[in-house]
Parts: C-alpha cells; sequence; structure tokens
C-alpha cells in the first residue's frame, strides 16, 4: 500500500507562489503541517531557470535574479517549517482534498485539510499557435530554451528569431545572448512591442535587435534542421524569409489547469484558469488557488504575493471560519478585455491580493480609462497612467469596484 | 582480401510495419534475413504518421486482397498486440451522416461490410449517434456503428514486429539506402549508401520509395503519389469528448476527416488528403489547418475549445490502383509489396503471411524453425493499461519508475532508460518520443526537453 500523508495544507507547485505561502502558512500551523510537492528535481519554479535580474522587488523589497530568488523563497519556506517534496508529481485526486503523488520512493496519498493549487502557466508551444511549415528540430518556448540553457548548459543555434516583444520574449533574448546566439530579429502582431519600455533594464542590454511590428510567422522552413521562418506583415500580406536556425515561441500563456480540471473546478472566461473569489478560493471547498495559474503571466513577486494572500484565506478556513459566504457576484472582462481575475465577489470576502484586479487585453490601449459598471450603474472610472498591453498583465487598482453590491448583477469591467 | 560475406537468403527493403512483418515471419524459417532501411530508425517513413487505426476492413472493396488481408490481419493483430503488449484500445467506430446522401450511403455501406465478412454493423438512428458521442455538434442524420474498430499504438507496432525479427537472427540494416540492385546467378547485390548487401531473395516494401527499387529491378508498373495527411492532437482533456472513432461516410466527394481516441489519451482530428510530388514533404500547412478547423468545427465544436498538443504531416503511398501490389517475380527472385496504403498497420501481419507464402510458391525453401524466442513484450505506452509512473512494485524494485521525466506524458527515468537499452534503441529525440511518448504532451519540451536530452546523451 502507498504512504497516506495527512497535513493540513497541501501546496501543489513550488514556484514563487507556493513557496510564499507555505513560508506564511507553516509558523502559524503546528510543526510538519504544512506539505509543497513539486513535479522538479529542485523547488523555486520557472525562476530557477530564469538568469537575469528583477525578482523580488514588490515581495521581498530587494532585486534579485531568477535563481537567487528561486532559493531564498525555498529558504524560507523551509526555515518557516514547511516540508517541500520535490520529484513528487501530483497524478490526479484520490478525494476532495487529497491527490495521488508519484517519488521515486514510492506512491504517495496525501489527504489534506485545505489544498493550494499553485501550478502556475506555461507558453503555447509552436503546435498550439498552429504555426505551418516543415517540422525540424531548433523551435522551442522560453521556458524550454531557459530550461536547457541554465540549467542543462546545452547550447541554443547560432541566430535566432524571438516570437514575441513582451517582458519574456526580452529574457529569451538575454538567455540566447548568453548562450551565444544573435537574435536577428523579434516580431509582434502588435502595432507597438508589447513591452519595449516595460522591460527598460534587460531591453536596454539587449538593444539593437529589430522588432517587427504587425508581423506573424507563417512557415517554418527546413527539413532535418531549421533554415528559416517566412513572416507576413499582417497589413500588407508582404512575406519574406529570415534567416535563423533557432525559433524562439514566447509569451502566450497557459495556465497549468490539469488538476484544476480534473477536479471539474469552475474556470474563468477568457483565461481558462481556475475561477476564484478574492479569498482565492476555488469552486471546490477547501481547494485554494494562487499564482500565475489564476493569471498567466504576471511577474513572480505578484504571484509570491498571491500566496501570502492565500495563506491567511486558507487559515482562516481552517480555522473554521463559516461557510463560503454566498454565491457571489461574478466579475466580467469586457473586450478588448479578456478576462479578470480574481472572477467572483462575495460579501465579507477580503480585497483581491495587492489590492489589484489582473486583467489581459487583446490590445494596445495606451491611456486606458478603466470603468466598472453593475446593473447598469457605474461603479467607478479611472485612467490609468499605464497601457493595457497585450504582452502583459494589466493591473487595476481595486477601488474601481470595491463598491459593488455583492448580491448584484455581474460587475463588468471595461475600456 | 577477405571473402565477401554469405549473401543473405533474403534482404527486406524497408523497416516499416510491412517490412518489418515480412522480416518478423521470413526469420520464423530457417533463413538468414537482412532488414534494410534508409532512415536511421525503424518506421521513420510512412508508419509513423497514420491515423493509428486498427480496422475491421468493414469499408474494403470487397474481392480484393487488401480486403482478405484486412480482414485476416485484424485478427493478427489482435492476438499479436495481446502477446506482446502493443496499446490497443476497443473503442469501436461510428460512421456518422451529416447530409441525405450520406445517410442513402449508409445501407450500402452495411451490405460491403457483409460482402467482407463483418457482421457486425448496425444502423444507429440520430438519437442513438448522440447518445455515444454527445459531443457531436448538431445535424448528425443517422449512423453506422462498426463495433470492432479499435485505435492502436503504431510505433509501438512496428518496433516490436522489428524487434522480434532481431530476436530471431534477422540483421536490422538502419541508414542503408538502397541506391542499385545488381543481379548476380546467385545473389542480387544491393548497392547501399552503407555498403553492399547481398541476398538471394528480395522484398521491395520500400513504402514511398517502392516504385523506384521496383524500377531498380527492371519493373514499370506503377506510380507512388505521396498522398499527404495532416492531422491535429488535442490535448488529453478533450478525451472525454471522443469515447468513440467518428469516421465520415465516404461518398464520391472523398472520405472526409475523422475523429479518432488514441491510445495515448489524446484526440486526433484529420486526415486532410492531398497529393505532393515531393517524397519527403511533411510540412504541415495553413490551408490544412483551416480546413482541419473548419471540419472540426462542425464535427464537435467543443472540441476546438481544447489546446492543440500536435500538428503533423504523413504520407501515404498512395498509387494508380484500388489495391495492394504484391507480386513475386521468380526469375529475378524477387517480390514487391507495393500500393500498402494506411490500412497496412492492420494488414501488416498478414502481408507476411501472404509474402511467405508467395516466396515459398516462388522458389524459396521455408522450413519452419523450432524453438524460436518468445514474443517481445513491449514496454505500454496506452492509458488503458497501467503505466509504471503508478506501479507501486516496480517503483520500490527501482525508484527510477517513479520519478516523472516527462510531465504531462508522465514518463519516467526507468522507461527513458530502458528505451535507451533496448535491443533497437532510438536515434535521437524523435526516436525516443516514438518509444516513450517522452516530450509529446501539451508543454512539448517546456519542462523536460533539458532533462530528455541530458538522458539522452549520457546513453545507456
Amino acid at each position: 500500500m502507498s504512504t497516506t500523508l495527512t497535513p493540513d495544507v497541501v501546496v501543489v507547485g513550488a514556484g514563487p507562489a507556493g513557496l510564499t505561502a507555505a513560508a506564511r502558512l507553516a509558523p502559524r500551523l503546528p510543526p510538519g503541517r504544512v506539505l509543497v510537492l513539486d513535479r522538479e528535481r529542485a523547488p523555486g519554479g520557472i525562476p530557477r531557470h530564469s538568469d537575469h535580474t528583477g525578482y523580488g522587488l514588490r515581495d521581498l523589497h530587494r532585486v534579485l535574479d531568477g535563481p537567487g530568488y528561486a532559493r531564498l523563497l525555498t529558504e524560507r519556506a523551509a526555515a518557516a517549517g514547511a516540508e517541500i517534496r520535490t520529484e513528487a508529481t501530483v497524478t490526479g485526486w484520490a478525494g476532495d482534498r487529497a491527490v495521488d503523488v508519484t517519488t521515486p520512493r514510492g506512491l504517495l496519498r496525501v489527504a489534506a485539510r485545505a489544498v493550494v493549487l499553485a501550478t502556475g502557466a506555461r507558453e503555447r508551444p509552436r503546435p498550439a499557435r498552429l504555426i505551418p511549415g516543415d517540422r525540424p528540430p531548433g523551435v522551442l518556448t522560453t521556458g524550454r530554451l531557459q530550461n536547457i540553457v541554465h540549467l542543462h548548459g546545452r547550447s541554443p543555434g547560432r541566430r535566432a528569431v524571438v516570437v514575441g516583444a513582451e517582458p519574456v520574449s526580452w529574457s529569451a533574448v538575454l538567455t540566447l545572448r548568453a548562450a551565444g546566439c544573435t537574435t536577428a530579429l523579434m516580431t509582434s502582431e502588435h502595432a507597438v512591442p508589447e513591452s519595449y519600455a516595460a522591460f527598460t533594464h534587460p531591453g536596454r542590454l539587449a538593444l539593437g535587435v529589430p522588432v517587427a511590428t504587425r508581423t506573424r510567422v507563417v512557415r517554418v522552413v527546413g527539413r532535418g534542421r531549421l533554415t528559416g521562418v517566412e513572416i507576413e506583415h499582417l497589413d500588407t500580406g508582404r512575406r519574406r524569409t529570415v534567416a535563423c536556425d533557432t525559433l524562439v515561441l514566447t509569451g502566450d500563456w497557459v495556465p497549468e489547469h490539469e488538476l484544476a480540471r480534473a477536479a471539474g473546478l469552475d474556470l474563468a472566461p477568457g483565461s481558462a484558469a481556475p475561477l476564484t473569489d478574492t479569498a482565492l478560493r476555488t469552486s471546490a471547498p477547501g481547494v485554494f488557488a494562487a499564482g500565475n495559474v489564476l493569471h498567466p503571466a504576471d511577474t513572480a513577486d505578484v504571484a509570491a504575493l498571491d500566496g501570502r494572500h492565500v495563506a491567511h484565506q486558507v487559515l482562516r478556513a481552517l480555522a473554521g471560519h463559516g461557510p463560503v459566504p454566498g454565491p457571489g457576484v461574478p466579475l466580467v472582462a469586457d473586450a478588448p478585455l479578456r478576462w479578470v481575475a480574481p472572477g467572483l465577489l462575495r460579501p465579507g470576502d477580503p480585497p483581491p491580493p495587492r489590492g489589484r484586479l489582473l486583467l489581459r487585453s487583446a490590445e494596445l490601449v495606451r491611456l486606458p480609462r478603466v470603468t466598472a459598471r453593475q446593473d447598469g450603474r457605474v461603479l467607478g472610472r479611472r485612467t490609468l497612467p499605464w497601457p493595457a498591453s497585450p504582452g502583459r498583465v494589466f493591473r487595476v487598482p481595486w477601488g474601481l469596484a470595491a463598491g459593488a453590491d455583492r448580491r448584484g448583477g455581474p460587475v463588468r469591467i471595461g475600456l | 582480401m577477405a571473402e565477401p560475406p554469405a549473401p543473405y537468403d533474403v534482404a527486406v527493403v524497408g523497416a516499416g510495419v510491412v517490412g518489418s512483418a515480412v522480416a518478423r515471419e521470413l526469420a520464423g524459417h530457417e533463413l538468414t534475413v537482412a532488414l534494410l532501411d534508409a532512415r536511421d530508425d525503424v518506421g521513420e517513413g510512412t508508419s509513423k504518421a497514420n491515423t493509428a487505426l486498427l480496422h475491421t476492413g468493414f469499408d474494403a472493396t470487397p474481392g480484393t486482397l487488401e480486403s482478405r488481408l484486412v480482414r485476416r490481419g485484424y485478427a493478427l493483430l489482435s492476438a499479436y498486440a495481446e502477446a506482446t503488449g502493443i496499446p490497443v484500445e476497443r473503442t469501436g467506430a461510428l460512421l456518422v451522416a451529416w447530409t441525405d446522401e450520406e445517410l442513402a450511403a449508409l445501407p450500402r455501406l452495411h451490405d460491403k461490410a457483409v460482402a467482407n465478412g463483418y457482421e457486425h454493423c448496425a444502423p444507429l438512428t440520430a438519437g442513438e449517434v448522440y447518445a455515444q458521442v454527445p459531443a457531436l455538434g448538431p445535424g448528425a442524420l443517422g449512423g453506422l456503428a462498426v463495433p470492432g474498430e479499435s485505435v492502436i499504438c503504431s510505433w509501438t507496432t512496428t518496433l516490436a514486429l522489428a524487434t522480434e525479427a532481431r530476436a530471431r537472427g534477422a540483421a536490422v540494416l538502419l541508414g542503408h539506402r538502397v541506391e542499385a540492385a545488381e543481379p548476380g546467378p546467385a545473389a542480387t547485390t544491393l548497392r547501399t549508401t552503407a555498403g553492399d548487401v547481398a541476398a538471394r531473395w528480395v522484398v521491395n516494401a520500400a513504402g514511398l520509395a517502392a516504385d523506384t527499387v521496383d524500377g531498380l529491378f527492371g519493373h514499370d508498373r506503377f506510380t507512388v503519389t505521396p498522398r499527404r495527411g495532416e492531422l491535429l492532437v488535442y490535448d488529453k482533456l478533450a478525451r472525454p469528448l471522443a469515447p468513440r472513432i467518428v469516421l465520415p461516410v465516404p461518398t464520391a466527394r472523398g472520405k472526409g476527416v475523422l475523429i479518432s481516441p488514441t491510445v495515448y489519451g489524446n484526440v486526433m482530428l484529420g486526415p486532410t488528403a492531398e497529393d505532393v510530388a515531393d517524397r519527403g514533404d511533411t510540412a504541415t500547412t495553413a490551408a490544412g489547418y483551416d480546413f482541419l478547423l473548419a471540419r472540426g468545427r462542425r464535427l464537435m465544436p467543443r472540441l476546438l475549445a481544447e489546446e492543440v498538443t500536435a500538428a503533423y504531416a504523413g504520407l501515404r503511398a498512395a498509387i494508380d490502383r484500388d489495391d495492394y501490389l504484391i507480386e513475386a517475380d521468380p526469375e529475378r527472385r524477387y517480390l514487391l509489396a507495393g500500393g500498402i496504403r494506411s490500412t497496412g498497420l492492420s494488414a501488416s501481419l498478414a502481408i507476411a503471411e501472404h509474402v511467405r507464402d508467395l516466396l515459398g510458391a516462388a522458389g524459396l525453401g521455408l522450413v519452419p524453425r523450432t524453438r524460436l524466442p518468445a514474443p517481445p513484450r513491449m514496454p505500454n505506452l496506452g492509458e488503458s493499461a497501467p503505466r509504471p509512473y503508478r506501479d507501486e512494485e516496480l517503483i520500490a524494485r527501482d525508484g527510477a519508475y517513479g520519478r516523472v521525466i516527462c510531465f504531462c506524458e508522465r514518463v519516467t527515468e526507468g522507461e527513458i532508460r530502458d528505451a535507451l537499452r533496448s535491443p533497437l534503441p532510438p536515434a535521437g529525440p524523435d526516436g525516443l518520443r516514438r518509444r516513450t511518448r517522452a516530450m509529446n504532451g501539451r508543454c512539448q519540451g517546456f519542462s523536460c526537453a533539458g532533462e530528455v536530452e541530458a538522458l539522452l546523451e549520457a546513453g545507456p
């Protein structure tokens, strides 16, 4: 028989959100009551292989590189008393708050009083983007690129095209550079690179990389070995071939929601992330979610602060602070906004993490005037000094919707 | 100078599913056998990218060789899969009629099935169709159930056959592209890119290159026209939508696309059918995607809301006639197994028997060997049987089976190691994918590529 563990809380995923949640939970529960599971060989999540600086600003108030940030979050969770198990792959549910786990030391069943899903997000790979053409190796996501370069010391090619011009795209350019690969071109479907200004520091380092705006890759060329990509201008339809031996597909994040789907949790429209309220409860009692599985993908520190937020809500639930208060009011993102997280407001619930609603826009709006409406009434309207950009999570102050009647109709957020 | 090695009794050109089955069959006799392929792995050509259906043969043209061999092959491969652990799922299929023309064609298809010796078809009302596959889009008018149609792992099939051929003593000569054939009094010398291979008899199972190889023997009787079929493989989360294979009703306007569960737990949509000039052109196309998405949207709208995990294209070796072309040429001690289209997977073992009998009739001495090795037990790549990551005892014996490397497909270090140590190890990442499923999942190596590549590099 497999071993059964019965912690108070099991956190699935030892990235910034999961580790931060565990670090908050562990000191407030009896020793050994918080278990973090991660399928990777080492904890830390994506920052482990993001070998550039800029981590930790909002949560730790310091600036670290990715691996350093991952180490520090791990140390803090461990020092707080959380048990972190790596090479522990959650393979399915064994009950409402119980999961089956495969590890090299055998199978585990973990039956907890609360579950936190902190499974993160991944970038859409080539097939999901339906990019036609030959199918040579050399086409990869940023995650895969950084994984092979930073964790395995392998080299990509010599000359790359990077699809996307958002923060993660620049991160890919830096990784390529460190690995001796030139970025010949970045492409963006948008008229303005999604994050040119936003990613100032590494952006400056990487200056000199041309960005082809309003452009998409329409064909991969090369049998056996990648030799180039054909790109098309979206407005003129003009096509040209750019020689490269590496194609990096960046951004276009999707939540790692397999466990959420397997549990039959309600999903947020637009993002397919698990739907949560502002306390980060999912639709299943005792199952919470935090981090980029909810808002694919915001920065690591924002994910970490979700973890801090969810920890307190989990503690409240464990302390038996009554049943979930009412069905709640849905938050709805109106076009060009694609989704909003959290997606539910319930009576008596706290503001969302960091006092922000997180949204994603399908197009660039430079000086977005955001309006929250409910039942025909304007709850709030504000012009924000930062753009709503398709390449970044768009953060909106909670105050805009805070006045909503939590027993009323849907709250619509629009531009 | 050293004496040239003795010629093989038989050289089989092409290590796809058909060539591997033929080599395995012949190696079960007192014969020396070589299995040659131009590529660096078995099943690298048309055998690796097909719809992976185990056909009953219900819709073949009655009276053809194909009809007979598919029917026989279905029984043989079903039993062989059982013996070797090739994943098979007995899903059954539905032909679904969406137009009056298609509806009217169903009774004829039912009769045809009976003429092909398949007695288990049953007509279905529209209500019964939706009861079996509720996620179908609106507008189905009726259907025909074909309960025997199944899905199979085509990669494991070819690999099992070639592995067993090798265990029976056949030489598997990969990277041997045949460029010329020189007849001699006792043996034909095949000039290959990796040196000469001499054999008394030569079997041509070269698939897309079968007409070219046929020409090397002085024949000019058919032309292979590669027919490209593009396929989309949807995320495992879509699997509940497709409990059965949903087949189109063939009409005068062509065969249409199907939706099928896969043994790996995904859902496949395809194929397109496009004749191409280039025998290496397995590129996917924007037009192919548009076509499949348009069809899919009608067939099963909910499927399109799921992520696409893989998109690929295979080439079918279509020829200009409506049956397999399997003929012995006793004078040249040569046999052609050509025109074996996508049904060749189902028919492979029966084709091997048929080839054996033709060779025997043409003068090849066939003495069955006694004490053959047991068939290989293949690693399970299917979702309908337990896989190592959930096998408590296996993990207790060896923790490598509990170390999940490819998270999406749940492939463990133990399985990757086993593939690298197998009798026919992979030549690279693609071969490893076909042996383990590693990196075939929804993230396409986002998480595991580095780890997998390191294991490949470290070798056995």
